[in-house]
């Protein structure tokens, strides 16, 4: 364990929900609007904490227990991330099967307290998070496990820092497969425009929004946290593979910062300019990204 | 080397793509696309020899793949006048992933098939093997004449790709006389296409096995 170990733990902790104020900012440019503050999450955060928490009489502890549980998970997932060339705190050879299991398992409660509300409407939303997940996951291992070839390291601190310019230069086209593969997972996984739209509320074709609608106040607030946090993950994967390292760790840092907060505009810019997938669509494109991860994979043995 | 690897990997994808592909238009275009950087394969994989034999071979690909047979394939769409849905034996999802198995057993056999050691790039027989076999797994998963007119397109591209790779040991004539095969083929079945349509009134080929009168 290092001591700069702690600098992608807190800033994950502290500048998370700013990725979502710089994804809607962009989108209201693109829109010509001026749009929300950039700190806005971190406002509608400390209003949903101060409010009181309602629980339908159908629900039982599972409901109570699910943002909890599934905000523990993704903290922990926060441990094993590596930002840029800063080591994450936790770091073990294969740890990213077990990051790709906390993120299982945050999905998994959420899943259950949808599931627990009894509504129908809950039932449905949880079963397409089932569905599209189950088919982003394996494009979101076989990426990993190409960069673990690569690197010739299976734990994720070393995989995203070894790999550098020189690997770019040898390896460019599939490094970047990996990285479309990976920035699809992102779209896929934080619910953004291919394949979910954040912004509609009480619409049958939305996927993750619809599982948290019973939540509120606190309870809420932990999930828009989770899934910020979640959004921070995976985007910093993205960047840990482009960012190269300098050496100096303050120019490193001013490198990754700059990074995901690319990676948020060219969410928000990807948002803007496309059109939601059309939900039998859906599949294909997460399969998609799959079969782009595995050829980068074969074409990586060589 | 690196040039080399870029073209390949762009084969690759466009050969997903075209599993995965839904619209006639897109496919036909991707297959044009495919054909035009199959063109410049062989000025980028020999640049240590650059010669007139490899630009007269690059010009003649992409004046082919890249214009003659996209313009003479979306004539022969327009006048079949068939909707421009693929129409699949086989789905989308399943498609691309038998791409995914055939890309892998290509890596897997060229492995143990003996390679000249001239070869451009370690991943060109490889992506020439997924070519080849991704054009038949197209010609029988699609009921359209149109889509299997495309496979066997991607199909002659594998073959090209092989040859490129080999080029110094294998004459320009064979290429040249390959490429010329290729052409007589596709304006034979553009023209068979026509006629089916104009017989049948589609140009589906599971329906031609019922006769009518």
């Amino acid at each position: 364990m290092y001591p700069e170990s702690f600098i992608p733990l807190l800033l994950a902790l502290v500048l998370s929900p700013l990725l979502l104020g710089i994804i809607n900012r962009t989108k209201a440019l693109f829109a010509g609007r001026r749009g929300p503050p950039l700190l806005q999450i971190y406002f509608d955060l400390w209003k949903l904490l101060h409010k009181g928490a309602v629980y339908s009489r159908t629900t039982t502890w599972i409901f109570r227990a699910g943002p909890i549980l599934g905000l523990a998970a993704v903290l922990t997932a926060v441990t094993l991330v590596p930002l840029g060339n800063f080591p994450a705190l936790i770091a073990f050879p294969a740890d990213f099967l077990l990051f790709a299991g906390l993120l299982g398992l945050m999905r998994f409660f959420m899943v259950l307290a949808a599931l627990d509300t009894g509504s129908s409407f809950e039932g449905m939303g949880a079963s397409r998070e089932v569905f599209f997940s189950a088919l982003a996951e394996p494009a979101l291992l076989v990426a990993l496990a190409t960069l673990a070839r690569q690197a010739g390291s299976f734990s994720l601190s070393t995989m995203l820092g070894q790999v550098s310019g020189g690997h770019w230069l040898h390896l460019g086209p599939v490094l970047a497969l990996v990285m479309i593969a990976l920035m699809i997972v992102l779209l896929a996984e934080n619910a953004r425009i291919p394949v979910d739209d954040p912004n509609t509320h009480l619409e049958l074709t939305m996927i993750h929004e619809v599982m948290v609608l019973d939540h509120g106040g606190p309870d809420f607030a932990f999930i828009v946290y989770g899934a910020a946090l979640k959004l921070w993950l995976l985007a910093a994967l993205v960047v840990g593979m482009v960012v190269p390292a300098t050496g100096a760790s303050w120019l490193d840092l001013a490198l990754v910062m700059g990074g995901m907060f690319a990676v948020a505009v060219i969410v928000g810019v990807v948002e803007s300019v496309m059109a939601r997938l059309r939900l039998v669509m859906v599949p294909q494109l997460l399969v998609g990204a799959g079969a782009l991860a595995a050829a980068a994979f074969l074409l990586g043995l060589k | 080397m690196n040039n080399t690897n870029i073209i390949l990997v762009l084969v690759v994808l466009t050969n997903l793509k075209l599993l995965g592909s839904s619209r006639l238009g897109a496919s036909i275009r991707v297959v044009a696309m495919q054909g035009v950087v199959l063109g410049l394969l062989p000025v980028l994989a020999h640049t240590n020899e650059l010669s007139l034999r490899y630009a007269v071979l690059a010009a003649g690909t992409i004046a082919l793949k890249g214009i003659v047979f996209p313009w003479f394939l979306f004539r022969a769409v327009r006048e079949a006048e068939v909707t421009r849905e693929v129409e699949p034996y086989v789905g989308y999802v399943t498609s691309l992933l038998a791409g995914v198995m055939i890309l892998a057993v290509s890596f897997w056999m060229c492995e143990r098939l003996p390679m000249p050691e001239t070869l451009a790039s370690s991943w060109l027989a490889p992506v020439a093997f997924f070519s080849i076999f991704a054009g038949l797994f197209l010609i029988v998963s699609r009921k359209r004449a149109v889509n299997q007119v495309l496979g066997f397109l991607v199909l002659e591209n594998g073959v090209y790709t092989f040859g490129v790779g080999l080029a110094p040991h294998t004459s320009l004539l064979v290429e040249a006389g390959v490429l010329l095969d290729v052409f007589v083929a596709v304006f034979v079945m553009g023209i068979t296409i026509f006629h089916i349509n104009r017989e049948f009134d589609h140009i589906e080929t599971n329906r031609l096995s019922t006769l009518k009168d």
